[in-house]
């Protein structure tokens, strides 16, 4: 065999895998198997599977059901499968000062433990950004977010 | 080409970059929701469009020279074996592929000329070492920017998501693609025969490859901590215009790494075959195993 025809076996070789590779990432059922976080009712569907496993949990703060107790440190909110009322959702405790832009109906990922009393305890919290950037409106200042966070779901009166 | 690359794009690249970081920085508005943190963006994504950029070139060039030239040194003539309809098949195929390789390389010639008083021959191992020149650079400069993206995007994630680092499916993959670009520059340093290091090097250079769109469409396919692509519709136009200018940018930078690197690249290639023997750190492959025992 020729270099030149070795060479171009070789190329043809590689670009089949690379090409079968890439086919079995892309179309195979991989992402069953690769979740990076369970929604809510996918958590609360695994039944007794779901407790004391380290899990990632992932949806959207419930808006209303965010309770910070400055005195503690603790927060307590429910991560629901999405912003619509009535969706399925878990209540959440963290003892994290949350990110900036934590707020309702923010998606968020929290890793933990859940028990049986139905508590997802985090010891991880993360928001994630949708991909939509925008000018803050008229009056808004994005600087004071946290500021605004911590006013208004102060549970404690004793906070500064 | 000379002028172009020593003067206008080297200054495009200062010129753009700074007009579009001082937009972003000091013209476009804060995110409403991330305040003033997201204008990292304007540097962050520059640099790992680029990046991927910078290794689809090495993934076009790799293909390239393995369909273009095989045997730069010491070309054996070949030996015709009883053919089989598969091998028959298989050849088809192959030739198919060198057609359109021959269409890419003249594409590369046009853009990278040579002198023009060598021999057809020398001229097509020229040819062959130029691909290979363009692939060690790409790579080379691709990890360089793509590690930066990834430093860029962790200083970005600590304030945003609340953390330095997660192995969401992004992540994890460009971590991936960055340890796998690691891996073939190791490899081209490894192997002292250029021949070899060229051809060894391609097909993990292709095998690499299967990355880039893993990572692209990464955010797409799994759930992620990383959100989707931004579009136009979905970015403020007062941030798309600093955008646009710094990712230019930083192609401007790109083409003027790439262009002084393929030509370290290719310096290095033509030394290797005047002095095969004669570059420092190789062994002298044409002395005796056993002239200490000579000795």
């Amino acid at each position: 065999m020729t270099p030149v025809a070795r060479n171009r076996l070789i190329a043809l070789g590689a670009l089949l895998v690379a090409g079968a590779g890439l086919a079995f990432v892309a179309f195979g059922d991989i992402g069953n198997n690769l979740v990076y976080y369970w929604s809510p009712s996918e958590m609360l569907g695994q039944g007794d599977r779901a407790y004391t496993a380290t899990i990632r949990l992932g949806g959207v703060v419930q808006p209303g059901s965010i309770q910070w107790n400055a005195e503690h440190t603790t927060l307590h909110f429910r991560v629901a499968d999405g912003p619509k009322e009535g969706a399925a959702s878990v209540l959440v405790r963290s003892t994290e000062t949350p990110p900036q832009m934590f707020r309702d109906k923010i998606g968020v990922v929290v890793e933990g433990t859940y028990d049986k009393s139905g508590v997802f305890s985090s010891n991880r919290l993360m928001v994630n950004h949708s991909n939509e950037y925008r000018a803050p409106k008229e009056g808004e200042d994005p600087n004071k977010w946290r500021e605004t966070l911590s006013d208004a779901t102060t549970a404690s009166a004793g906070a500064k | 080409m000379k002028r172009l690359m020593k003067w206008v794009l080297p200054v495009a690249a200062v010129v753009l970059l700074g007009a579009g970081w001082y937009v972003g920085l000091a013209v476009a508005p804060p995110d409403r929701e991330m305040g003033d943190v997201q204008r990292i963006m304007y540097v962050h994504v520059p640099l790992q469009w680029m990046a991927m950029m910078a290794m689809f070139i090495n993934f076009v060039a790799a293909v390239a020279y393995l369909l273009s030239s095989g045997g730069n040194v010491g070309t054996v003539s070949a030996k015709p074996r009883s053919s089989s309809p598969l091998v028959s098949l298989l050849a088809l195929v192959v030739n198919l592929m060198a057609w359109v390789a021959h269409i890419l390389k003249s594409g590369w010639g046009l853009l990278m000329p040579g002198s023009k008083e060598d021999e057809a021959r020398a001229k097509q191992d020229e040819s062959g070492w130029k691909l290979d020149s363009v692939a060690e650079a790409s790579a080379e400069i691709g990890l360089v920017l793509g590690t930066a993206g990834m430093i860029t995007g962790s200083i970005w994630g600590r304030p945003t998501w609340g953390v330095y680092w997660s192995w969401d499916p992004r992540l994890t993959s460009e971590a991936i693609m960055l340890v796998t670009y690691m891996g073939y520059l190791v490899l081209r340093r490894f192997v002292e025969d250029p021949d070899k290091r060229a051809t060894w090097s391609s097909a993990v250079a292709i095998l690499g490859a299967i990355n880039l769109p893993i990572v692209w469409f990464s955010v797409r396919w799994w759930r992620s901590l990383h959100q989707v692509q931004s579009s136009p519709r979905t970015v403020d136009p007062a941030m798309v215009l600093p955008l646009r200018i710094s990712a230019f940018g930083m192609l401007a930078l790109l083409l003027v790494f790439l262009g002084y690197r393929y030509r370290q690249a290719m310096a290095e290639r033509r030394a290797e075959m005047a002095l095969p023997d004669a570059l420092p750190g190789d062994v002298p492959s044409s002395l005796p195993q056993n002239s200490s025992k000579v000795a």
